[in-house]
């Protein structure tokens, strides 16, 4: 590592955090449908979607309202997207003639799509039509999006209302969210990056005679938008099958930063929305730090280990797997970032890291996305952290806990376990399945140790709605497909449920003023106990297997066994 | 109802230890989910032993770690049984106060002799001395002095009057003198009594809501654990597949049922109900009767008390405070006459202006001890006191008086002098200030004003500190006016008052305090405070007051002392603080019990031959000797913890009232950082033993 990639981190981590304050004030503003910049030509576009679609935004809506819309909204994406794929081969915008795919591989892709998770079974550009990826996939990159964004939101509410029962209305904050938030800021990515020289067309593919008379097939089509908001809405799934890491993807050093910036740049915008929206700006950044903490931890462990020489390539530089053009510092940060946000979009082959640098990204994963995490995902899924840690403290300061005033009982634990455990159990047990059925070890590409990370990979990414994959697995077989897809289905609803339960009853709750003997929750002690809670959590769960994975594949490293 | 009873007390663990045995019983283990886990895995490691056995093969580890898992969960039990059993001790006297008392029940002006059991809400019984009284009521006439040591465990014996504030009396109390009627106001098996039996017997011991959430937590965690072991053959398996000795690491099931033991939190498991027992019975030792524990738990969370002030923050009577001379008059003069007319004065108010003058102005109860003094004692007519000296002539020449302003004023004005209008002004400001004004006069001459003043009790002030340490808000409630008010919560340090309140005042504030969302504490003995208590969050009735008082709050203090909400506030957040260390504790353990376990069970992984242990072994930073001793002394660790903290659990984690950050901070150092280095130590001292024994 030298001063430029040391100049390079600084950089970006100065970028996003002075981006934060002024995107989450933005944010707050859509999400309330006040004034911006742009409202002038988005808001009678937002009263027209209304119109059209019969919803009166100001109409309140309950917890398990809320919670039914969720769900109903995204099943019926997930058919639309399952159709559309079906239907590929019949539909027009598709000039290679693309078939359409099996049925399993449509389905888990369809849930994919619909669950921000954008694992991808699949590769793009030989797989999917322009038709499919714009209308499908670009269509369904915003709306899991927004529907990340608008549960937070109805969580925010429930801990700052008091004594009502309703949390807001899901199809507003769909619509605004979509439209205020997501839209302007993939359409200025998005040109911006054609700029750079990412495609943005509906040729078909391009065909070149190389300088070795060989008939190489370059394949174009509309890049650009989708990357964008593939970027922005933690989605991940590439146009090209090798993301991020393809030329028409990410062209230049400028476009690689640019796209590094946007996986953590909404997640991160957000914890200041939240501390807006909680009457404390203090509250929003300590998430905020927590995040940061947990985020430079991973990066330092994780260049630190692709620094080391590997005694396998006899000392060299472990660029294996690597863009030449990113070099490590930019691989490891995009892998980090990535994995710390559900983003799954990938620069480099996270396969190819060091086992201890692919153990960053891995326990990235295992944490349940909370590390900046998913577009309001990973922000949710700390909040319930926060609720475990202020119960903790509550106990040891012998007070019952309370979370901005608000009484952490009973039903709060119950939900906060589930929505936190539940990825951590399906994960679990869907990767100790496939490590002892053929149709789970049959897939693999790599031996030992490294093909349980493999597989630990497979099932964390896809519960926990990442979506990036480790690679070195043959993922599109009947098991991976139909076991993935009712993973990603559980590990989202699994937590978008118990979040909108704890809500709507925190909702109902008074709110007790603050003494001396209340704990503070944007101080010091209480982000070094937030820190420690979701560490424990994961590693207490994940040890083992980590310990059967990653963990003997480092200590055989150094015994000069590789796999 | 005082019964010290020491921890090692060997009756008592006899007792539990019994007692123990019985809760092994899986029907009550169910209640407790991370035992119920644990005695699961040991039934099933008694099988898996006792199946070895039938074919012949006999493995002295998985015997012993059986016997560990069994230990572990008797040791949970013997803590419970153990906290029950103090309670059981203190029942079984409050059980003899209750034997077969017979009633002499008056029916129609007869008296007819029945069963204490047999009455009825309603009825009406006579007792005299020596008789106990046979349940719970009210005078309705007489007066009596009543031994309540048999409740209390205080031996003076207290009035109890028809009428007024001090009407009721307790079931199983005894009479010692003088004859009272008595309404019952309780039904039978409900009495007093009966209650504080059942709340020290723990039987009906409801769990309180911080418990139930706790115990969430810690259903959540123990189902983790149980999927992060029970995956673990899988993930084993293919890994010793991978290695290429598919039985590198076979992993047996008293293995894997130890390693899940070790990491679910047994040690708040086991030690849960226990710290909720003792946490009662601290209570009942402090000699408060609570109705439920959730009430104790609410006591925890007060951040409002509202407190009266007579007898709470003042003495109840007032004392002299400064003397403020007429014009012309030196305040030596003043407080001269003020002591010789106070010398036979024997209510508080008299023998304090005594006192102040002797301590103010060096003077001596002297010669007015001559015989020839006449002490005119108070009357309600002249609303004065005083003395007449007698003259050489033994004609009363010092005729001096001390009274009301206006009756003083009558007396001097009878006598040819005037009432200057100084003094009336002292007597205003001494009035506006919140004193009583006390006018002193000898023959037609005003000397001047003694100041009499509400005492505030000695170290008030720094109770009051420690309760805003704790983040609790008193408020001072008084029938005074305003000023008066002011100047006795600037004195006593409270941070907030009502003056001239009535009861629905107090019962307006607790309400309006609760709609913003606080949790308030008050204390009160009269019966026009029962709906206050009963509104309160936390009502804590004195047991000199009425029956109306003590049904209405949700405890009820026996010493009858006001400040005692203190202690009852220190023990709720010592029961929280308790589970919350315990559980840190618990969790911090499993640290260094993956540090035991992991490497013993995957040693053999990836191993290049058997000769040199597999990479993982690297991870056995104790060096332990073997993987037998390491998950054995693991087990032994585990148990024994049990063993170790009960203390701890009955006693309680010493509360300090330094704040929140600063209780968290050092209850994280002591119970987070000492539970990730306890085991480290316990777990390598135990296998050093066990290594020297060669049991494994």
């Amino acid at each position: 590592m030298n001063a430029r990639d040391g100049l390079q981190l600084a950089m970006y981590t100065g970028a996003l955090m002075a981006l934060t304050p002024w995107l989450g004030g933005h944010i707050l503003r859509a999400a309330n449908g006040e004034r911006h910049l742009l409202s002038r030509f988005l808001l009678p576009v937002e009263r027209l979607i209304y119109r059209t679609a019969g919803v009166a935004p100001d109409e309140e809506m309950r917890w398990t309202q809320y919670a039914l819309s969720v769900v109903w909204f995204n099943g019926m994406g997930l058919v639309l997207l399952l159709v559309l794929q079906m239907l590929q081969e019949y539909l027009p915008l598709n000039p290679q003639g693309l078939p359409s795919p099996s049925w399993h591989l449509a389905l888990n892709t369809a849930v994919s799509f619909a669950t921000n998770t954008n694992w991808q079974a699949y590769s793009g550009e030989a797989t999917m039509s322009y038709l499919t990826q714009s209308l499908g996939f670009t269509v369904q990159n915003f709306l899991s999006a927004a529907t990340g964004v608008a549960v937070l939101l109805a969580l925010t509410r429930g801990l700052v209302r008091r004594s009502t029962r309703t949390l807001g209305n899901f199809w507003a904050d769909l619509v605004r969210t979509t439209l205020h938030l997501f839209l302007p800021l993939s359409v200025l990515l998005a040109v911006v990056l054609v700029s750079q020289g990412v495609v943005q067309n509906l040729s078909p593919s391009a065909e070149a005679t190389t300088l070795e008379h060989a008939h190489q097939v370059i394949p174009l089509g509309p890049a650009a938008s989708q990357i964008a908001i593939k970027q922005l809405g933690t989605n991940g799934g590439g146009f090209f099958g090798t993301n991020s890491a393809h030329p028409f993807e990410n062209p230049t050093p400028l476009s690689n930063f640019l796209e590094m910036l946007a996986i953590l740049l909404i997640p991160s915008a957000l914890c200041s929305t939240y501390g807006h929206m909680v009457g404390s700006r203090r509250q929003g950044w300590a998430i905020w730090t927590v995040m940061m903490l947990l985020f430079l931890a991973g990066l330092g462990l994780a260049l630190w280990a692709e620094h080391q020489p590997n005694p396998a390539l006899g000392g060299l530089p472990n660029l294996e797997g690597k863009e030449t053009r990113f070099g490590i510092a930019n691989s490891v940060l995009w892998a980090t970032a990535t994995t710390g946000a559900s983003n799954g979009s990938v620069n480099a082959m996270h396969d190819s890291f060091s086992p201890l640098g692919g153990l960053v990204p891995l326990v990235n994963i295992l944490l349940g996305e909370v590390v900046f995490g998913g577009v309001g995902a990973g922000l949710y899924g700390m909040l319930m952290f926060v609720v475990l840690t202020v119960f903790m403290a509550g106990l040891l300061v012998g007070r019952t806990p309370e979370y901005l005033g608000k009484k952490v009982e009973a039903r709060e634990v119950r939900l906060a376990m589930i929505a936190v455990l539940a990825p951590c159990a399906i994960v679990l047990v869907s990767a100790a399945a496939a490590a002892v059925v053929p149709a789970g070890t049959g897939s693999l590409n790599n031996a030992g140790p490294h093909g349980l990370s493999e597989i630990l990979y497979a099932f964390a990414s896809m519960t926990n709605n990442n979506g990036s994959a480790f690679g070195g697995l043959h993922a599109a077989t009947p098991f991976y497909d139909l076991v993935g897809a009712l993973c990603m289905l559980l590990g989202r609803f699994a937590v978008i449920v118990p979040v909108l339960a704890l809500a709507g009853g925190m909702a109902s709750k008074k709110v007790s003023p603050a003494s001396t003997g209340t704990l503070r929750t944007d101080g010091g002690l209480f982000m070094i106990l937030l820190v420690g809670v979701v560490i424990i959590v994961g590693a207490l769960t994940f040890l083992p297997v980590l310990t059967l994975g990653p963990v003997i594949e480092h200590l055989l490293m150094l015994q000069g066994r590789v796999f | 109802m005082r019964t010290p009873s020491s921890l090692l007390d060997p009756g008592l663990l006899k007792a539990a230890g019994s007692s123990a045995f019985r809760k092994l019983d899986p029907r009550v283990q169910w209640a407790n989910p991370v035992m119920f886990v644990t005695e699961l895995g040991a039934v099933l490691c008694t099988l898996a032993v006792a199946g070895n056995l039938l074919v012949g093969s006999w493995d002295g580890f998985d015997l012993q770690a059986t016997l560990w898992l069994w230990f572990t969960v008797f040791f949970a039990s013997f803590a419970e049984a153990l906290a029950e059993g103090r309670g059981k001790a203190q029942a079984e006297s409050l059980k003899r106060a209750r034997t077969q008392a017979t009633a002499r029940r008056l029916q129609n002006d007869r008296e007819e002799c029945v069963a204490a059991t047999e009455l009825q809400k309603g009825d009406v019984v006579v007792c005299e001395a020596e008789d106990i009284i046979p349940a719970d009521g009210e005078v309705i006439e007489g007066i009596a002095t009543v031994d309540e040591s048999a409740i209390t465990g205080e031996s003076a014996p207290v009035i109890r009057e028809s009428g007024g504030d001090r009407s009721a009396v307790t079931g199983g109390t005894r009479v010692i003198s003088d004859r009272i009627v008595i309404r019952v106001t309780s039904e039978k098996g409900n009495t007093f009594l009966d209650r504080m039996i059942t709340m020290v017997e723990g039987a009906q011991r409801q769990r309180t809501p911080n418990e139930i959430a706790l115990g969430q937590l810690l259903l959540g965690l123990t189902a983790a654990f149980v999927l992060a072991v029970f995956t673990l053959p899988a993930f084993t398996h293919y890994s010793a597949a991978a290695g290429g000795k598919p039985d590198a690491a076979p992993l047996s099931l008293v293995v894997l049922v130890c390693l899940l033991v070790c990491l679910i939190p047994t040690t708040i498991g086991g030690l849960l109900s226990a710290i909720g027992i003792s946490g009662i019975d601290r209570l009942i030792r402090r000699n408060v009767m609570a109705t439920s524990g959730r009430a104790v738990e609410a006591a925890g969370d007060i951040d409002v008390l509202l407190l009266d002030k007579t007898g709470t923050i003042t003495l109840g009577s007032r004392r002299a405070a400064a003397f403020l001379p007429a014009p012309g008059l030196t305040p030596n003069q003043l407080a001269d006459a003020a002591q010789l007319a106070s010398l036979a004065d024997a209510t508080p108010e008299g023998r304090s202006i005594v006192v102040l003058a002797k301590e103010g102005f060096n003077l001596r109860g002297r010669e007015v001890a001559a015989p020839h003094a006449k002490f005119v004692p108070f009357t309600a007519q002249t609303r004065m006191s005083g003395v007449d000296l007698p003259g050489s002539d033994g004609q009363p020449t010092r005729r001096i008086r001390k009274g009301a302003a206006s009756a003083v004023r009558t007396f001097v004005e009878s006598q040819g002098g005037q009432f200057p209008g100084e003094v009336a002004a002292a007597v205003d400001e001494v009035a506006r200030q919140g004193g009583t004004p006390l006018v002193v006069a000898e023959n037609g001459r005003v000397l001047g004003v003694i100041q009499l003043k509400d005492v505030v009790k000695g170290g008030i002030k720094e109770r009051f500190a420690r309760l805003r340490r704790m983040g609790i808000r008193t408020v001072m409630i008084t029938g005074d006016n305003p000023l008066t008010a002011a100047a006795i919560a600037a004195e006593a340090g409270v941070d907030d008052f009502m003056a001239q309140a009535t009861p629905e005042d107090k019962l307006a504030r607790i309400r309006d305090e609760q709609a913003r969302g606080h949790l308030v504490a008050m204390t009160g003995d009269g019966t026009n405070d029962a709906p206050a208590l009963a509104q309160a969050d936390v009502g804590v009735a004195m047991n000199t007051g009425t029956q109306a008082a003590r049904e209405a709050g949700n405890m009820v203090d026996l010493d009858s002392n006001p400040t005692k909400l203190i202690e009852i506030v220190e023990i709720g957040k010592q029961l929280l603080t308790t589970r919350g260390a315990l559980t840190t504790f618990s969790i911090a353990n499993d640290v260094a019990k993956y540090f035991a376990i992991l490497p013993a069970m995957f040693g053999g992984l990836y191993a290049v031959n058997a000769a040199r242990p597999g990479p993982l072994s690297a991870l056995n930073l104790m060096h332990l000797a073997t993987p037998q001793s390491a998950i054995l002394s693991a087990v032994i660790f585990n148990a024994l913890i049990i063993i170790a903290l009960i203390p701890l659990a009955l006693r309680g984690v010493r509360y300090r009232p330094l704040g929140a950050t600063a209780v968290l901070r050092r209850n994280l150092f002591v119970y987070g950082l000492g539970g990730l280095a306890a085991p480290f130590v316990g777990i390598k001292l135990l296998d050093l033993l066990i290594t020297c024994l060669g049991i494994a």
